[in-house]
């Protein structure tokens, strides 16, 4: 189990292929997130903390309950909380667990420019191997959730594994574990979406939430984190979860376009300066002839 | 430079071919800061920018220690720039002599450089070259602080960043595109080049065949009674 599920998928800064790839096909797996029956008791951060091995820091707090304004290099599992008013005028209160999305095509990866660094296994977890991280922080600016955070002490960037070392030996991620309510879920993607979709369309007919639905948005070929929400219309009142998050189109351009005709242009300028000293030689100087109007 | 320590060195040499200064030893010691940190920057920017070139970092101290001195780099590298543009300002501005010689300059590639107009110590293409420098270090430096502490900038302002892998990658590929011809030209097409800018010297020969009113201007004897 565990050597199958940790094959590589996509790798980071890598030439050439993935070795192996290609080889075995695996499940994708899958968190499901309902933000309609989380109650924010936060017993998922504290499950992160403790299996991760990082203690409780300073924080600060702006008058509600969220434990700190974003994620952090060494807290990567956090409920946002938002007061949302809805049209009839009645106040909700909006309890989304914010954590790396596990993204099918991930903007991290494709912006990272150091080999092995961030790398995608078989069954879809993305995951940072901070030995090969150079400290750059390009997968912060590639990624559309904001998720990678960097260590001022170690110079290497971290976010959420998806309990990556759990799931290799069959467990589900620490968040998973400790969640009280069972709104959050771990299996396989297909089993998971239709567990989600089975919820929205509950929550549609029976709970008169007539723009519930599920998030797994298509801009980044879909995730492995996906959430179930009320009104799936107005994701960004959940904290900032953006409506349809894409990589970067200039981290796009970047990676793909501007590199080969960069490649091209740096290539062609050193064949172009090989082929005019073949045609033409160099320059040489030889004792000539004063001409007219020289000092003599 | 002044013209009498032109003359002077050209007579120091004795009974060789008759040399004059050309870059004084200010002018190339700066050179060099500029040039060794650029190919520092080169080297490690072109592992960062593709994983077949990634073996670069390794050569220049592991990813990790490429990723901190790069910036670093970048920073001596400007400074050199900023100090060149002190140095040669007066001496990189476009003449009529450039625009005419400018007009010729099939005649350069060419290697007819007999069919060319006189110019004086720098050419249009150095100083094309020098402004293309100039204007792509400005660039590099401004986007460059944007990618050394990335950290700094937060999420409303990510826009910076995108702005920021830009502008550094589309200014490094046009300094790296002047750089290709700077070093050709400086090594293998002109020949004495690349002595010129490590001794300094240049023979008379070379001067009045690459830059006539430079080489008559610094050669010009002092007005009588000074």
């Amino acid at each position: 189990m565990s050597q199958a599920v940790l094959e590589i998928r996509r790798i980071s800064g890598h030439a050439g292929p993935v070795a192996g790839a290609g080889v075995e096909r695996a499940e994708q797996v899958c968190k499901l997130i309902d933000t309609t029956t989380c109650i924010g008791c936060k017993a998922c951060e504290v499950a992160c903390l403790e299996w991760n091995g990082y203690t409780f820091t300073d924080t600060t707090f702006h008058n509600s309950y969220q434990t700190m304004p974003e994620t952090r290099w060494n807290y990567w599992n956090l409920i946002k909380f938002n007061e949302h008013e809805g049209p009839d005028g009645s106040t909700m209160l909006l309890m989304r667990k914010d954590q790396c999305m596990h993204c099918s095509e991930p903007g991290c990866l494709e912006a990272c420019p150091a080999d092995g660094a961030i790398v995608q296994y078989q069954n879809g977890i993305v995951d940072f191997q901070q030995a090969n991280c150079i400290g750059c922080q390009y997968c912060v600016t590639g990624c559309p959730f904001n998720i990678p955070k960097f260590n001022h002490q170690t110079k290497k960037v971290f976010k959420c594994t998806l309990c990556s070392d759990r799931v290799a030996e069959g467990l589900e991620p620490a968040c998973i574990k400790s969640c009280p309510t069972g709104c959050l879920q771990f299996g396989l993607k297909d089993d998971m979406k239709a567990e989600a979709e089975t919820r929205a369309k509950q929550l549609r007919e029976e709970s008169g939430h007539v723009n519930a639905g599920v998030y797994d948005p298509e801009g980044v070929g879909g995730t492995g984190v996906i959430y179930v929400l009320h009104d799936v219309t107005n994701p960004e009142a959940y904290g900032g979860l953006p409506k349809d998050p894409r990589i970067p189109w200039i981290v796009r351009l970047w990676k793909k376009p501007v590199k080969w005709i960069g490649n091209l242009a740096m290539l062609g300028g050193v064949i172009g300066v090989t082929l005019h000293y073949l045609r033409f030689g160099p320059k040489e100087v030889d004792v000539e002839e004063p001409r007219k109007g020289d000092q003599p | 430079m002044s013209t009498s320590e032109i003359i002077t060195s050209a007579r120091a040499l004795g009974d060789r071919e008759e040399r004059i200064l050309r870059y004084s030893l200010t002018e190339r010691i700066n050179h060099w800061i500029g040039g060794l940190s650029y190919i520092y920057c080169l080297g490690t920017g072109l592992a960062f920018w593709s994983p077949y070139l990634y073996w670069l970092a390794a050569v220049a101290g592991g990813g990790p220690t490429a990723r901190f001195w790069h910036p670093w780099m970048g920073v001596i590298f400007s400074a050199s720039i900023f100090y060149m543009y002190k140095l040669w300002r007066n001496d990189m501005l476009i003449t009529d002599a450039d625009r005419a010689w400018w007009k010729n300059v099939k005649y350069y590639i060419r290697n007819e450089d007999e069919k060319l107009p006189p110019i004086g110590r720098f050419n249009y293409g150095q100083k094309l070259f020098f402004w293309a420098m100039f204007y792509a270090t400005i660039l590099l430096l401004l986007s460059g602080i944007i990618l050394w502490i990335p950290e700094a900038i937060s999420w409303n302002l990510r826009w910076l960043r995108y702005l920021g892998v830009t502008l550094h990658v589309a200014a490094a590929l046009i300094s790296i595109g002047a750089f290709i011809i700077h070093v050709y030209m400086g090594t293998a097409m002109v020949r004495g080049g690349f002595t010129s800018i490590v001794r300094g010297e240049v023979t008379s020969a070379w001067a009045r065949h690459h830059h006539r009113l430079w080489y008559q201007q610094a050669t010009r004897k002092a007005p009588p009674g000074k």
